[in-house]
């Protein structure tokens, strides 16, 4: 009964019907900036926690004119990110892309890219758990009544005991911000970073989270800002040395251990950007041909 | 000299390429054949299309194959496969009534109309490795055929119940069939109905219903039941199409249908009644069947007025966890990259420990 041909699927793997109806969570969600949409969150051919919502969007607006780029932890060759490039190039035939600049689509998993994105890109994000108040409270149907209510005293009382007892927010990644002053937003895993990037961003940014169906977005020139206190400003991580290949000191550095003796260096996380500088001129102290006394990283 | 990590896509090739060499094990003995499963793995095959939500022997045959015997591997094949599935219409409701009986007990009543059918059951087997299976080719044991046929009419156990008013009535009167929900197309939202819990629990793990239910059974929300009636056997799948008006059979499908009769106080306006539970699965499977009607009457805490105490009444809890697919992609994941949030905690940790050092330095100057 079974024949060797691949059977043939419809052009990005979803169903016309089902495309239409994430589309219409997506204009949702753009309308109403922070929101979660519930959608009808199909199963994919891929694990629920591999991306199946960020997969989905993607799916949902890809044309044949798109070009894709796919990364996670900011890197285009981390092997989920080569997974799911894979399947994209090989249900829509469509053009991908490693360069920032020329993704029209860029999805991704726990990062922002470092360059500046524009208009005419959007950015999709993978999210496992969408409510930001899940960890307050695990009940949605309590977090959807707080969210409807604009109830977000226990997120408040959450950061500041953070303070009372590390004297900082002790939330690095996955950093609440508040969308178009009105609904509280989990960025996805993203480091906080990221956070900052987000805010009044060129390109639109959607949010898929499979698992727990619900789709969010934020239009583009939205106003996200990280919450914090007065006398306790929201603050990024910032690092001791510069990127050791491309000696970037503005990006998000990632910890590489080379021995068993300590010996550790710091790399950016966006391959791409790294990459590009490097084709640039730029050298780290640990540049292939570096010489130290040249580097930037020894100024 | 450090060069960033390259090669994933050479890496993710080669790997399947390990795992199918894997899959397929030692080339000097027989493949397995889809028939062969289908026909000797039964319950492996009941249990993919169940939790796969797909009636067909074959491809589930089929995804154990190809999943190497790891079964919510298998029913992960068969859910990705079903969704790109078109729907063309919804069945009529089985009669679960007119079912050609393979085995039909209760444990409630010694003997009844029909009778007690024992049918293939594991139940009086005793648990000795038959190591005369070890040897191949054997020729089976002939069963002969009964000297009676089974009764025609076999009436159910809780309708039997159900004419004295002893136990509550299936569905209330005004429920309409047409009006039932499909967590496959739509978001499950809270409060679900009794329908879509049903759903739910009909496509989850059987291992997370099996515990649950026990659980009900040692004390967490007990309510005392009674396995009522177990069936087994086929039944006939109608749907109307809708250029004829009227109904026509599709097909048989083999399911399990358990109901439980369990204890209801009875309050202030009704009296003493037995309440209900249920269970239903696609092919053999009476352990999941059992225990979806345990969780099921353990979920109707609120309408029968009951207070909610523990896990398995918590619908929340129980219908956002049931699901083995989306539970070992989430738990799974963890393995994926997550350097950057790790690497977000590693700085933080490590100025956080830096402060309280300086600290304890100055206060010990």
């Amino acid at each position: 009964m079974f024949d060797n041909q691949t059977p043939a699927y419809n052009f990005a793997y979803l169903d016309e019907q089902t495309k239409r109806m994430i589309r219409r969570a997506i204009l949702k969600a753009v309308a109403i900036p922070g929101y979660q949409v519930p959608f009808a969150s199909r199963e994919m051919p891929m694990p629920y926690g591999w991306g199946t919502g960020g997969i989905q969007v993607t799916a949902a607006v890809i044309g044949r004119a798109d070009v894709l780029k796919v990364i996670d932890q900011g890197s285009d060759d981390t092997t989920n990110a080569v997974s799911i490039r894979k399947f994209f190039a090989r249900m829509t035939g469509v053009e991908t892309t490693e360069i920032t600049s020329e993704a029209t689509l860029i999805q991704t998993r726990h990062r922002i890219p470092e360059a500046e994105l524009g208009e005419d890109q959007i950015l999709i994000y993978q999210v496992p758990i969408p409510e930001p108040l899940r960890f307050l409270e695990p009940r949605e149907t309590e977090t959807r009544k707080m969210h409807a209510l604009e109830e977000y005293g226990l997120m408040h009382v959450k950061l500041y005991e953070d303070i009372s007892r590390h004297g900082e927010i002790a939330t690095t990644y996955a950093y609440p911000v508040m969308v178009a002053g009105r609904y509280i937003m989990d960025p996805s895993p993203t480091p906080k970073f990221d956070n900052p990037k987000m805010d009044m961003m060129a390109a639109l940014q959607l949010f898929g989270a499979g698992r727990e169906k619900r789709i969010y977005a934020i239009p583009p020139y939205t106003k996200v800002e990280s919450l914090d206190f007065e006398d306790y400003p929201f603050d990024v991580q910032k690092w001791d040395e510069p990127c050791a290949l491309c000696a970037a000191r503005d990006s998000f550095l990632d910890e590489v251990i080379l021995d068993d003796r300590g010996g550790r260096m710091f790399v950016c996380s966006d391959s791409h950007f790294c990459q590009s500088r490097q084709e640039r001129g730029h050298r780290g102290e640990l540049s292939p041909g570096a010489d130290p006394s040249i580097t930037e990283a020894a100024e | 000299m450090y060069v960033a990590v390259k090669g994933g896509e050479q890496a993710i090739d080669n790997a399947h390429k390990f795992l199918a060499e894997e899959r397929r094990g030692d080339l000097a003995v027989a493949e397995l054949s889809l028939q062969q499963i289908c026909q000797q793995m039964s319950h492996a095959v009941s249990r993919v299309m169940a939790e796969g939500s797909l009636y067909d022997h074959e491809l589930a045959a089929l995804a154990i194959k190809q999943s190497r015997g790891d079964l919510i591997e298998a029913i992960f094949l068969i859910r990705a496969y079903r969704t790109t599935l078109p729907r063309f219409a919804y069945s009529e409701a089985i009669d679960t009534t007119a079912m050609a009986i393979d085995r039909r007990i209760s444990a409630t009543f010694k003997d009844l109309p029909g009778g007690q059918v024992l049918g293939p059951t594991f139940d009086y087997t005793h648990r000795l490795l038959d190591f005369t299976l070890a040897a191949e080719g054997l020729p089976p044991q002939q069963l002969e055929p009964a000297q009676e046929r089974i009764d025609d009419a076999m009436p159910r156990v809780l309708g039997l119940l159900n004419s004295e008013g002893l136990i509550e009535d299936t569905a209330p009167e005004d429920h309409d069939d047409s009006q039932v929900g499909d967590l496959t197309r739509e978001p499950l939202e809270f409060p679900a109905g009794r329908d879509l819990r049903l759903q739910n629990l009909a496509r989850g793990d059987e291992g997370f219903l099996l515990a649950l239910g026990y659980s009900t059974q040692r004390g967490y929300a007990r309510n005392h039941a009674f396995v009522g009636e177990i069936r087994v056997g086929d039944v006939a799948v109608e749907m109307i199409p809708e250029e004829l008006g009227f109904a026509i059979e599709i097909g048989d499908i083999t399911i399990t249908e358990c109901e439980t009769v369990n204890q209801f106080k009875g309050s202030k306006d009704i009296p003493a009644q037995f309440t209900r539970g249920y269970g239903l699965s696609f092919g053999h499977s009476e352990r999941k069947v059992i225990a979806m009607a345990l969780v099921d009457r353990a979920l109707r805490w609120q309408e029968l007025g009951e207070d909610q105490v523990a896990p398995a009444q918590d619908e929340e809890f129980v219908l956002s966890h049931s699901d083995n697919i989306q539970a070992t992609g989430f738990v799974e994941h963890i393995k994926l990259p997550h350097y950057v949030d790790f690497q977000s905690e590693l700085e933080l940790v490590r100025r956080l420990r830096r402060g309280a050092q300086c600290q304890q330095s100055e206060a010990a100057e």
